[in-house]
């Protein structure tokens, strides 16, 4: 697949440069030159002004050309108790996420992969069905389940198993709750994708051989299946870590994050260069992750 | 723990799974036609707040934008995304390919508050060094295309990858010309995912928040924008009806884009899309 296709002289004429040309000058305008801007403004201070941050060059009094970078927005936030515990906290969401939605998700890809063929495609769609349907309504939507007279309430209120509501919602376990349901579709993909290539005569192999289920799962299935749970944690990790939109609808006042400090920076406190700083921050976070996600689809690209 | 036994595990847990993803989808549809105020607490069956959706004008007004939106930006990203794919998947190596699959593909997974933090000081940059772009539906739709190209181009890419090459080889073999390949063989074969990937980014510009709160002028509200803004503030009876509304709506075009490749199966043809 990553063999040249058309090697000859054929093909080296101008549409090819532009098939590549077009995407790849888009993604470096809007893409790539972006980071570098943030960068830029991070070392900037904020100002009363539009844009509401001081240019980090100007001229001085007697002609010269000053350049003056602030690196108190860097100082503020590896020193403001705040941030620390806010990028410590979206660390911890997206970790447990990643794990509560490989628990969920492992079995669900597996039973889809063992289905037949006639049923697989059906079964998948049905997973990824709510992935297409509004993300912002389906988180909404368990406010309404996990308020105090919400579904979950009052139905043990009624079945007489609690005499007073629960208090689910607005809490650190309704933003666990919710970001694994928003992030599950993107564990079940890469996992159905790796289980359905695998070679299931290999499992009836150690069946037959003795082994029991756990045993065959544990020694055989699993270590097969390693490359979909990788690809899987870190498709659900990257983007959890700067989830805004769960927190700030699920969690309580107590609930800190570093898609929420950045969002409150920008929108409440209209502090761009600060903004910029917590996303600077969070990037540099996100390289490893990024990369280590690049590298593996590289790799599945060179696979027959 | 036996075969049986495991077997049975595995199916209640699936089942456990796929009642998990649907549980807020049927709450939210059935209140949404309940009458009564407070939301959660039934009282009969109503429609008024669908009613009351078509005299909502600032919902009105979001919803005309969406779509613009939605449609212009689905449009970009379906051109960009078939050009990213077939260039991933039929180019092999060309110096700059590591960059280039990387930053067409990081905004699969790139936080979306990032990104959104990024195009707006690029906008905000370029308007200040060359009078444009104004922050109105343009930027949305610029930064919907950049976020969107990729799940094109996915698509695109595992559509090619079942596509046996020889069949472009032989046109080329006979005389055509790289262009003529493309689009008298390439294109053809590959339309289905060019209808999935365009209905599949139609439906993401239609659902973010995000991004589009951080590029979007005080002129141009989108439906999720006012949606946010409306739920932040608690339970709405009106956002229920407006939920599954958007829902069906969204629904259908997901039925649409990937009824042919579900399917394919059950009509005793070879299955040849990979599903979105």
């Amino acid at each position: 697949m990553s063999a040249p296709i058309f090697s000859n002289a054929q093909t080296r004429g101008f549409g090819r440069f532009l098939a590549v040309a077009v995407p790849y000058g888009w993604f470096l305008v809007f893409f790539l030159a972006p980071f570098l801007i943030v960068a830029k403004i991070s070392l900037s201070t904020a100002a009363t002004a539009i844009p509401p941050y001081e240019s980090l060059v100007s001229w001085a009094d007697d002609g010269a050309l000053v350049l003056t970078l602030h690196f108190n927005n860097y100082k503020l936030i590896f020193s403001d108790p705040v941030y620390l515990i806010a990028y410590a906290s979206s660390l911890r969401n997206a970790a447990v996420t990643v794990i509560f939605t490989l628990l969920l998700g492992y079995p669900l890809a597996y039973f889809i992969a063992s289905r037949s063929a006639k049923w697989r495609a059906p079964l998948l769609m049905l997973v990824m069905m709510p992935f297409w349907t509004s993300f912002l309504i389906r988180v909404y939507a368990w406010i309404g389940i996990l308020k105090p007279n919400g579904v979950i309430n009052s139905a043990l209120l009624w079945l007489g198993v609690i005499d007073k509501p629960l208090d689910i919602l607005n809490n650190q376990f309704a933003v666990y709750l919710g970001m694994v349901y928003a992030y599950l579709p993107f564990m079940v993909l890469p996992l159905y994708a790796h289980l359905e290539k695998l070679d299931w005569s290999l499992l009836e192999a150690a069946g037959d051989l003795g082994a029991r289920p756990a045993r065959v799962f544990r020694e055989v299935t699993l270590p097969l299946s390693m490359p979909g749970i990788v690809a899987g944690s870190l498709l659900v990790f990257i983007p959890a870590v700067g989830e805004y939109i769960v927190p700030t609808l699920l969690g309580g006042p107590d609930t800190l994050t570093i898609g929420a400090a950045l969002w409150n920076e920008f929108f409440s406190n209209h502090d761009w260069p600060v903004a910029s700083t917590v996303a600077v921050a969070l990037v540099v976070l996100l390289v490893g992750p990024l990369m280590a996600l690049q590298n593996y689809q590289a790799k599945e690209e060179q696979k027959p | 723990m036996n075969a049986a036994q495991s077997r049975f595990l595995l199916l209640a847990m699936s089942l456990l799974a796929i009642f998990f993803l649907y549980a807020p989808i049927v709450s939210i549809v059935i209140y949404s036609f309940n009458e009564s105020q407070l939301v959660t607490v039934w009282s009969r069956f109503s429609t008024k707040w669908y009613a009351a959706l078509l005299h909502d004008d600032q919902i009105l007004r979001a919803t005309r934008i969406s779509l613009e939106v939605a449609l212009l930006s689905a449009t970009g990203a379906t051109v960009l995304g078939t050009f990213a794919g077939y260039v991933l998947s039929r180019f092999g190596r060309f110096p700059g390919r590591t960059l280039f699959s990387g930053i067409v593909m990081a905004p699969l997974v790139m936080p979306e508050i990032i990104m959104g933090i990024s195009m707006l000081l690029l906008f905000v940059a370029l308007e200040a060094a060359i009078g444009w772009p104004p922050r109105d539906i343009q930027t949305i739709v610029m930064a919907h295309i950049t976020f969107a190209t990729a799940f094109v181009a996915v698509v695109v890419q595992s559509r090619l990858a079942e596509i046996d090459v020889s069949i472009e080889e032989a046109a080329a073999d006979l005389g055509a010309r790289p262009l003529q390949v493309f689009f008298l063989v390439t294109l053809p074969l590959i339309a289905p995912a060019l209808v999935s990937g365009f209905l599949l980014a139609f439906s993401l510009s239609l659902d973010d928040l995000v991004i589009t709160s951080f590029v979007s002028g005080p002129s141009s509200t989108t439906l999720p924008v006012v949606i946010f803004s409306k739920v932040r503030l608690g339970l709405n009876p009106e956002i229920n009806a407006l939920g599954t509304l958007i829902i069906l709506f969204v629904g259908v075009i997901a039925t649409l884009a990937t009824f042919r490749t579900v399917f394919a199966d059950w009509r005793g043809r070879r299955k040849v899309d990979a599903p979105a």
